[in-house]
């Protein structure tokens, strides 16, 4: 069970010095175990900081974060990270990057050549095992990290707007098979990302963030509508043209307008 | 485009120059022989100490005891240099223990070294390696660490969230990341070392070039003195060579990633 708790979290940058800046107030949230929520907000409202805090790679301000009801002190396997920037080590191979964390547990061999064998097929990469990222294109890259990080076979997956580098075309595609592979393995996912869309369509759950200082606006459920209209049954482009997608989009799409009303 | 001219045609032309000048003065009897023994008597003395021992041993075997010695401090100071710097760019507090001790170290030039070197280790084999190895440790100290410094942090945090201990982000993260920057260090490190063999040799041992050296010059003979400082030259440029081939092999492999 690992469902990520969030409790009156707060992040202040300069703590204790001249300026503090106030990132985060007083955030609450609760992820349940393998459910997937997409966080958006405006640009500065703390949604990676959020992220990273939940990863360990930040501190926690004040409040408190559970994951699997033990405190978050710092990085770990149970939860991994897919990075905007990819973050695959040049210097490895395909497969030596995709069993990276699970030679962290000490993982057998077979059971390394098995997950390189099942993730490359998984993410229709066949043949790919021994070149170097930077012989692979973008799209390509991301899956190789996102096979990384299920490899890992963490309780949580952390990602930080994992298709942002990507181009349009390559992106929706990544959408479409994030879906499919998620749902075949199923895992508690933080998922932060700037498009509506994206958000709408990946997720159960949409948090919607604020800022100045960053706190959560309001949590929207999709998981309803997507089971009640069958989204992962029709492909990506058909589900954005639906009602009942455009009205959830609009819905998002509202709150964002409303904070950033006052600046643009 | 081909050139008119080969480039090493401009090499092998400033060498015959050099040569010729050097000949023609000591020839001409611009300067005395005893002054500036020419080129022709530097080389029938550099053939006669390959063939008949001089200080001890032939030429190669002073040649190899001071490459052995070399090795010995230039490992040493890369094998603890390296991972030191890796460290210090990896943990902030280490970077501010270590740095005040550095800066003050390593502005004092590697011969400053020499008496304690005699005091420690007479003229046992030790002392030269401690010369060399203060002459060598700064660049490897300094390349680690400025390498470990540009390691992309995403990396780092990617292998931190995928469970990877402090010794392997040092091993598979920091040391490949740094490697191009580590090896440029290996390079310039090994130059001073190398430099400052000789002058260790010049005081605290009784074989290799440096000995050479001063035993030529108790002896009277230039020539002699000649024919270590061309052994020496020559030596380090293969050295330099030999790095320069890992250098550019690295650096061939890392940016084509």
């Amino acid at each position: 069970m690992s469902e990520i708790v969030i409790d009156k979290v707060s992040k202040i940058f300069g703590d204790g010095g001249a300026k503090p800046f106030v990132a985060i107030d007083g955030v609450d949230l609760r992820v349940e175990d393998r459910e997937f929520i997409s966080v958006v907000g405006p640009s500065g409202c703390g949604k990676t900081t959020l992220m990273r805090m939940v990863a360990g790679l930040e501190t926690v301000s004040r409040g408190e974060i559970r994951v699997a009801g033990k405190p978050v002190t710092g990085p770990g396997p149970d939860r991994a990270v897919v990075f905007q920037q990819f973050a695959l080590f040049p210097w490895k191979t395909v497969r030596e990057n995709i069993v990276f964390g699970m030679r962290s547990r000490g993982a057998s061999r077979e059971e390394r050549d098995e997950a390189v064998t099942y993730y490359l097929r998984l993410m229709k990469m066949e043949g790919t095992a021994d070149k170097y990222p930077h012989q692979l294109s973008g799209g390509m890259q991301q899956r190789v990290a996102i096979a990384r990080s299920y490899a890992t076979d963490p309780g949580v997956l952390l990602m930080d707007e994992p298709f942002g580098a990507l181009d349009a075309q390559t992106r929706t595609i990544m959408q479409e098979e994030l879906v499919r592979v998620s749902k075949g393995n199923p895992r508690t996912v933080m998922f932060i990302t700037h498009s509506v869309e994206e958000a709408v369509y990946l997720a159960d759950r949409v948090v919607v963030m604020g800022r100045n200082p960053g706190h959560i606006r309001e949590v929207i459920d999709v998981a309803s509508t997507r089971q009640a209209e069958r989204w992962s049954e029709e492909p990506i482009d058909d589900v954005m043209e639906k009602p009942s997608f455009t009205h959830l989009r609009g819905q998002v799409w509202r709150l964002l307008r409303e904070q950033m009303g006052a600046d643009v | 485009m081909t050139r008119a001219v080969p480039l090493w045609l401009y090499s092998l032309s400033s060498l015959v120059l050099f040569f010729g000048v050097w000949q023609g003065v000591t020839v001409l009897g611009l300067v005395s022989p005893f002054v500036l023994p020419s080129p022709v008597t530097v080389a029938e003395r550099a053939i006669a100490m390959m063939q008949r021992p001089f200080a001890g041993a032939l030429l190669w075997e002073h040649a190899f005891s001071s490459f052995l010695r070399f090795l010995g401090g230039f490992g040493l100071a890369a094998a603890i240099g390296v991972p030191l710097g890796l460290m210090m760019g990896r943990f902030r507090l280490l970077d501010e223990m270590v740095t005040p001790v550095f800066e003050a170290y390593r502005y004092v030039a590697p011969l400053a070294w020499v008496p304690f070197a005699a005091l420690w280790f007479g003229t046992g084999v030790g002392g030269a390696i401690m010369v060399i190895f203060t002459g060598a440790f700064a660049p490897c100290l300094i390349n680690a660490y400025r390498g470990a410094r540009l390691v992309d942090k995403h990396l780092i945090e990617a292998a931190q969230t995928h469970g990877a201990s402090e010794f392997r982000i040092a091993t598979e993260v920091l040391l490949p990341g740094a490697l191009p920057s580590i090896v440029a260090g290996l390079r310039v490190s090994a130059g001073l070392g190398w430099q400052s063999l000789i002058g260790a040799e010049l005081i605290v041992v009784s074989s290799g070039i440096g000995y050479v050296m001063i035993q030529g010059q108790s002896n009277l003979s230039p020539q002699t003195v000649i024919t270590a400082m061309l052994v020496i030259g020559l030596i380090g440029l293969l050295i330099d060579v030999g790095l320069r081939g890992v250098e550019t092999a690295v650096r061939r492999k890392w940016e084509g990633q």
